[in-house]
């Protein structure tokens, strides 16, 4: 059902936890699996530096958290919103159909935490 | 790896006598039961025994008993041959909200086709109310449809009474008593069921065989079309192998019950001592007593169901959720949803269902490995902070946490 590589990210979640001061909290909730990603970023220069991830959800949602804060850690701003479900997924290797928009929140979680820095810095 | 299997109620290995049973059947013996040749002959022997087996291990006739491809098509076909040769007399259902997805669809299905369904619900235990089911009956009610015991949370309905007022009543009263059969007695006359349905890989029997109990006189039509197999009521050449194997299996079922039940009673209550014992935060899920002697089930907040059966079977352990994310629906348990437990909490279900083999020290090793994994899953959870604890603060001493 899921991709070695999945399994793997499941059994050692990267980047699992809090960032107390962080820069910006986004959070994902699905209501029909009732799945929730959130994630915390600290920012410097324009770029994360840190990102970390907690999770209430199945297999596919924790390698998903996983995954993303892999993929943003280091990026731009700009850079880590182009990081999008889909690209979450094939670096995972795939997920089960139902699973794409049940559990592979982690993007969309990501882009609240930058909305959410964004408006840090603005206000 | 130590493999520890701990999902019997979704399906059992076939026990080695069934299998020795139903070897002939598979190999030379492949005539036709309903050939009248030197070849049918046997076969036709065989499926007659194994048919008085199965109405042995539930207290009917064997010529009560019509041999299914498993419980799904038993239940499907009980009802809709109940409604169908009832319709004359009315189109009204009660069923409950708990029932197995191949009873509540069935229902919902003709629900769509013009029958009205009452759908009774369930109290916290996930056990129906006999006066709710006599309060919803009209002189349109043609059939009930309870089952005997739940497979998700292992409650054991109160079919006896069910049966005496649906008897009082002149209502077909069919049970699904898949869950329960080999569990518990299952007995069609001490239920008053005119309709049951088993299934005989939940007893160490072969998959794709189950059998549904039609008592004498009652009205009902076949679904099944064509040949003139089970008596014209289920049509079809009999899976003659698996009828073999389910008569074997029924038979074994019913000799070693007591003995069984009660050894399976003392290792499923060690699991749910040792479960609520070691972790916070956990509800045992379905009746505190009335529950199958094999069945312990859980609902484990903060934490996902499918992410704990993840964890569990890299350490070796088979076990089941009714969880959103299990393989399938999207959904929260409707069962654990109707007895009332919140969807953020049965998303979080655990089922363990014990059967032949399974030790005292596997349920040890079982609590031993679940620990660390419900710890792991808590601490990378959000929710504790949102559902449990008052502030972000106070979540980070949380106890859920720890």
């Amino acid at each position: 059902m899921y991709s070695e590589k999945v399994i793997e990210h499941f059994s050692n979640p990267r980047n699992v936890g809090e960032i107390p001061d962080a820069d910006g909290v986004g959070e994902i909730g699905n209501q029909v699996c009732g799945d929730i990603t959130k994630i915390f970023i600290k920012v410097e220069d324009n770029v994360i530096k840190d990102i970390k991830f907690k999770t209430f959800g199945c297999g596919a949602a924790i390698a998903s958290g996983s995954m993303l804060t892999e993929m943003a850690k280091g990026k731009t701003i700009e850079e880590a919103l182009q990081i999008t479900n889909k690209h979450v997924a094939d670096m995972l290797g795939g997920l089960p159909p139902q699973k794409m928009h049940c559990s592979n929140l982690a993007a969309d979680a990501l882009y609240k935490a930058i909305e959410d820095y964004k408006s840090r810095q603005a206000g | 790896m130590r493999r520890v299997y701990f999902d019997h109620g979704v399906t059992t290995p076939l026990d080695p006598a069934v299998l020795e049973e139903m070897l002939p059947f598979l190999k030379e013996q492949f005539g036709n039961p309903s050939s009248f040749h030197w070849f049918g002959r046997p076969v036709r022997k065989a499926v007659e025994e194994a048919r008085e087996k199965v109405a042995a291990a539930i207290g009917a006739d064997p010529k009560e008993i019509v041999f299914t491809s498993g419980g799904t098509e038993s239940v499907n076909i009980a009802i809709a041959g109940a409604v169908t040769a009832n319709r004359n007399k009315g189109n009204h259902i009660i069923t409950c909200t708990v029932e197995h997805h191949c009873s509540l669809n069935t229902c919902k299905g003709l629900a769509r086709q013009g029958y009205e369904v009452t759908f009774v619900p369930v109290d916290s235990c996930g056990m129906v109310n006999v006066e709710q089911i006599a309060s919803a009956i009209t002189d349109r009610t043609i059939l009930i449809n309870i089952m005997h015991a739940n497979n998700e949370v292992g409650t054991i309905q109160p079919v006896a009474e069910i049966g005496r007022l649906a008897r009082e009543r002149g209502i077909i009263f069919h049970t699904d008593a898949c869950a329960s059969f080999g569990k518990i007695p299952v007995n069609v006359e001490e239920m008053g069921a005119d309709l049951l349905s088993v299934s005989a890989h939940k007893v160490y029997g072969p998959k794709g065989c189950g059998a549904l109990y039609i008592r004498k006189g009652t009205r009902w039509s076949p679904v099944f079309h064509g040949g003139a197999q089970e008596r014209l009521r289920r049509s079809g050449t009999e899976n003659v192998p698996g009828i073999v194997g389910f008569g074997k299996a029924a038979e074994m079922a019913a000799a070693g019950l007591e003995e069984e039940s009660a050894r399976l009673k003392v290792l499923r209550d060690r699991v749910i001592r040792g479960v609520l014992g070691r972790f916070e935060h956990v509800q045992l899920t379905g009746h505190p007593e009335k529950r199958l002697p094999n069945h312990a089930s859980f609902c484990f907040k903060f934490i996902e169901g499918e992410s704990m059966l993840l964890s569990l079977d890299m350490q070796g352990v088979a076990a089941s959720s009714g969880s959103a994310c299990t393989a399938g629906s999207m959904e929260p348990s409707h069962v654990l949803t109707s007895m009332g437990i919140s969807p953020v909490d049965a998303y979080g279900s655990l089922m363990v269902t014990l059967g032949k083999g399974n030790s005292e020290e596997e349920v040890d090793y079982f609590l031993e490995t679940l620990e660390p994994i419900v710890k792991k899953l808590r601490e990378m959870s959000p929710l504790c902070a949102f559902d449990h604890c008052e502030t972000e603060e106070a979540c980070i001493s949380c106890t859920a946490r720890k």
